[in-house]
């Protein structure tokens, strides 16, 4: 029992881990938001893991039955996957809409187009402060 | 109705949201949303006078279920403070809003905008609010979509991709708060805060407990975007629609702050966190590495909405710093730090929006002789930069110097040093500003350029008008943050 | 797809886990609504992710950090499944125990979601909200894509005789299901929630296969947005009126002499607001993303 006390949550933090890495570690903007998803939904596992007990039933009241699982986390799990849904369709639709934008969904390209534009801006403000300087001088003198 | 004061800032914008679905014409929704926000602001200064008046602390029960087994609010100095707040900033940005949304967004956007607006006034309220642990994740969320919302609404398309990051960290930071969260309620059995400020004691040497404050600390940095945990940060404020930025950047950073106090003294206890974990030392650290680090970048900035972006980076820094102290003059350093960095922000970011508005830019080489075509909105610009560097007179020199007299009473002399050394850097960045702004003749034909109009000029002098009223007279905010940071340590048993 | 078949996986593990209310949710959304727009966006980008040459050793970096202290977290756990253990002892024996008197629901989950914690549950429907607004804004539809599409019906599905008809005699019947699950929530699982998504999904069904303009002319745009807010204000409108009859924000007991009636009557009426905002939202993302779609044909086309 000492040992495979825990093995439930063990298994869900390899789950929670792999959701994690595939966002930090993709460059695929849809990749990273279905890790999310896995990410999310190990929590839920968590939870759910949380409120049950050995031997009980779902938590609807009837005569028959004595002891039931907790309740309490399939509530906020409940919650949780609402959120976690409306994050995602909102997500997917920013990469949808950055897809018309750039024409890509891979973090590096959109990276390199980025800083090109940034590139540009800067080469306008520097080459006009040097102009603006020269008009200074010839000002002066 | 007194009674139902404690909820009254948080519900009034979360029905005036859908109603403006209802409304569907846009002027009529900018200016609902204008009556809807100011409700919600005298609401709150009611409660503070009814917080005042209950000695301190007001609980109000949902559902008239108690509160372990329901949701309870739970208002006291502090949190009635922020609400004060974070309403009327919610407010005064709503008015400029009105002709600033119609210059940077299409108009068949706009009643979304403002629903989208009201949704994140709502969720930071709750956050402020709430004294239940898994309520602060659902309007942590609530802000935390309507904002990726309001920062995908910017023209640029790099809002967008601003957006996405925003989104992919902040759920992040919010899958480990419930983490937390989960943790905590596994060794409890509870999810209201005051009750596991009491119950957390007995198991405080499990290391569940112990997991269970990282995790929710760290996911609280990256809302909070603390250093290295800023990233997404100064993207989402320079592409943001301007009055999204001011609203944002003077709300959406103090509440995350908000989050991290309650956390380390009224569910933890600050004597746990100090002990069990080296926090003061990583703290101070980051809060330090922040400040300089996001300085720099900031001075080397050509657009504007992201310089000023990473000087609220390194703002942070600052207030953190304060919480670091672990002192009640260094909370209420932090506490005057946060009001006073509203209103610095909200008034230059408004002041930029007045610029975008007229000129449709904020890269910084547009703004060369802005100094004499929109000569209020530019002064405007100077006073809030001066406030930032913390030059004596505005409300920025205050919570400098309460920092500073904290730190000494610490007698931590070096960091006394850096502060005062990273005030230079802040003098840098706003001095180029200053530079183009009055120094450099433009080059483009700037004739037509004319003041921004009085919606936007009247808010942003009430702000820099704010800003050096707290400066000179310090009785209120200084009064309210000694009484709630002595609230929070006369917490402690 | 592969996506789709891990939510109907992780539903089943609840199932396992006595979570019933939440296998049912994970079932629709994960495995139905989630998995459609994740293909909706697929199919309008590119499909293979390019292949890079680095190590991403930061990132398990982090990855093993956090997952070690997760880990180390574990260990002063109480063991997966003990009754005993402090999350059972507290708050939930009350839920349990008086559930039965104070509100008359047999289902648990339902009264501690739509009355102990029914703040959290408003929270959870002005997520939905928020969520629909930003996609709204974020996809808006242009005229004249509309005018291309009218009462076009996608060339594919123009031969499927049967799958049209079979289609035609199931979406009675998943509505149908849609109340019952709605109304039901009191005694089995389900709830304002899950017959949102499930009356959706009887409508995507429906619009895949007789086209997008023909099922925006029985649910009409302006309809759908306005439904979306309406379920809002009737689940804040229970709490307005509480409030004005002198009770707390939310307390049901106000609505009726009776507390436990009227608990039932806030629990329906709150259920029936998250189930018209679920339902609306879940309608319009999909159209929202099918539109995009259409507009992406049309382009191409050109």
């Amino acid at each position: 029992m000492n040992i495979i006390g825990h093995y439930n949550y063990w298994i869900v933090v390899i789950l929670m881990m792999i959701g994690f890495y595939i966002v930090i570690a993709h460059g695929n903007l849809i990749k990273k938001l279905m890790g999310l998803s896995i990410f999310q939904t190990a929590v839920f596992f968590f939870y759910i893991s949380i409120g049950k007990i050995t031997g009980a039933t779902a938590p609807i009241l009837d005569p028959d039955f004595e002891l039931y699982s907790n309740p309490l986390p399939h509530v906020l799990i409940l919650t949780a996957i609402v959120v976690g849904i409306a994050t995602t369709a909102l997500g997917l639709a920013l990469v949808i809409r950055i897809q018309e934008a750039y024409g890509s969904i891979e973090e590096s390209e959109i990276q390199d187009q980025d800083t090109q534009d940034q590139m540009e801006c800067q080469l306008e403000a520097y080459g006009y402060q040097k102009h603006s300087m020269m008009s200074v001088k010839t000002l002066d003198e | 109705m007194s009674t139902q004061l404690a909820i009254l800032p948080v519900v009034v914008p979360l029905l005036g949201a859908p109603l403006c679905i209802l409304l569907r014409i846009p002027r009529l929704v900018g200016l609902f949303a204008i009556v809807v926000a100011t409700l919600s602001f005298i609401a709150s200064c009611l409660l503070l006078l009814a917080v005042q008046n209950a000695g301190g602390l007001l609980i109000y029960e949902m559902g008239g279920w108690p509160a372990p087994w329901g949701i309870e609010y739970r208002i006291d100095y502090l949190n009635a403070y922020l609400i004060l707040l974070v309403s009327a900033m919610g407010a005064i940005i709503l008015v400029p809003a009105q002709t600033s949304i119609r210059r940077e967004l299409q108009e068949n956007r706009h009643t979304y905008f403002y629903t989208a607006y009201l949704l994140c006034l709502t969720g930071l309220l709750g956050i402020l609010s709430t004294g239940d642990a898994f309520n602060v994740f659902v309007f942590l969320e609530i802000s935390s979509l309507s904002s990726y919302t309001l920062i995908a609404l910017g023209s640029d398309r790099r809002a967008l991709t601003a957006a996405y990051q925003y989104l992919i960290m902040g759920t992040i930071g919010a899958t480990f708060i419930i983490i937390g969260v989960g943790l905590m309620y596994m060794m409890t059995g509870t999810l209201n805060m005051f009750d596991l400020f009491q119950r957390l004691p007995e198991v405080h040497n499990s290391r569940t407990v112990l997991s269970a404050v990282g995790f929710f600390i760290v996911g609280v940095c990256l809302k909070l975007a603390l250093f290295p945990l800023h990233l997404w940060l100064p993207n989402a404020y320079a592409y943001a629609p301007s009055v999204a930025t001011a609203f944002l950047a003077a709300t959406s950073t103090k509440v995350a702050v908000y989050v991290l106090i309650r956390c380390m003294f009224s569910i933890f206890g600050i004597e746990f966190v100090d002990t069990v974990l080296p926090l003061q030392q990583i703290f101070i650290v980051l809060a330090l590495a922040g400040i300089f680090a996001a300085s720099i970048s900031a001075i080397y900035q050509l657009n504007i909405k992201r310089l000023f972006a990473y000087s609220s980076v390194a703002q942070i820094g600052y207030m953190i710093l304060g919480l670091a102290i672990g002192t009640e003059l260094g909370i209420t350093a932090t506490m005057l730090h946060l009001f006073n960095h509203a209103l610095m922000k909200a008034a230059l970011f408004l002041a930029i929006g007045s610029v975008v508005y007229r000129i449709g830019s904020a890269q910084l080489n547009h703004y060369a002789g802005l100094g004499k075509k929109m000569p209020l909105t530019m002064a405007a610009l100077v006073v809030g930069g001066l406030s930032l560097i913390g030059v004596p007179l505005t409300v920025g020199f205050v919570s400098k110097w309460y920092l500073v007299v904290a730190l000494i009473d610490k007698g931590w002399w070096l960091v006394v040093v850096l502060v005062l050394i990273s005030s230079l850097l802040a003098v840098i960045y706003v001095w180029r500003i200053i530079e183009w702004v009055y120094f450099v003749p433009p080059r483009i034909i700037v004739d037509e350029v004319r003041e921004a109009p009085l919606s936007q000029l009247i808010p942003v002098w009430l702000l820099v008008g704010a800003n050096i009223y707290f400066g000179l007279d310090t009785t209120l905010t200084v009064g309210v943050s000694e009484a709630a940071a002595a609230a929070l340590f006369g917490m402690l048993p | 797809m592969i996506f789709g078949i891990y939510s109907l996986l992780s539903a089943s593990l609840f199932l396992d886990l006595d979570a019933v209310d939440v296998a049912f949710t994970e079932a629709s959304v994960g495995a139905g609504i989630s998995t459609l727009l994740f293909i909706a966006t697929l199919k309008l980008v590119r499909r293979h992710e390019k292949v890079y040459r680095y190590r991403p050793i930061f990132a398990l970096g982090v990855v093993v950090v956090t997952g070690s202290l997760l880990i180390y977290g574990t260990f002063d756990m109480p063991y997966f499944g003990d009754p005993e253990a402090p999350a059972h002892q507290h708050v939930a024996p009350r839920y349990l125990n008086d559930s039965m008197d104070e509100i008359g629901v047999p289902n648990v989950v339902t009264s501690v979601l739509a009355s102990y914690r029914g703040f959290d549950t408003l929270g959870e429907v002005i997520v939905v909200f928020t969520a629909g607004i930003g996609v709204m804004s974020l996809l808006l539809v242009s005229r004249q894509t509309k005018q291309l599409e009218k009462g076009r019906v996608p060339a594919e599905m123009k031969g499927q005789v049967i799958l049209r008809v079979v289609a035609k005699m199931m979406m009675p019947l998943i509505l149908m299901f849609a109340l019952y699950v709605q109304f039901h929530g009191d005694y089995g699982p389900g709830g304002g929630f899950q017959a949102g998504v499930i009356f959706a999904a009887g409508v995507i069904l429906y619009t895949m296969l007789f086209g997008l303009s023909n099922a925006e002319q029985v649910f009409k745009r302006v309809v759908i947005e306005k439904l979306t807010a309406l379920g809002v204000l009737i689940y804040a409108g229970v709490g307005i009126v509480t409030m004005v009859l002198g009770y707390n924000f939310l307390d049901y007991n106000a609505l009726a002499h009776d507390p436990v009636h009227g608990q039932h009557y806030g629990i329906l009426l709150v259920e029936l607001g998250v189930g018209i905002t679920v339902a609306a939202v879940m309608m319009n993302m999909f159209f929202k993303f099918t539109w995009r779609i259409v507009k992406h044909k049309y382009s191409v086309e050109k």
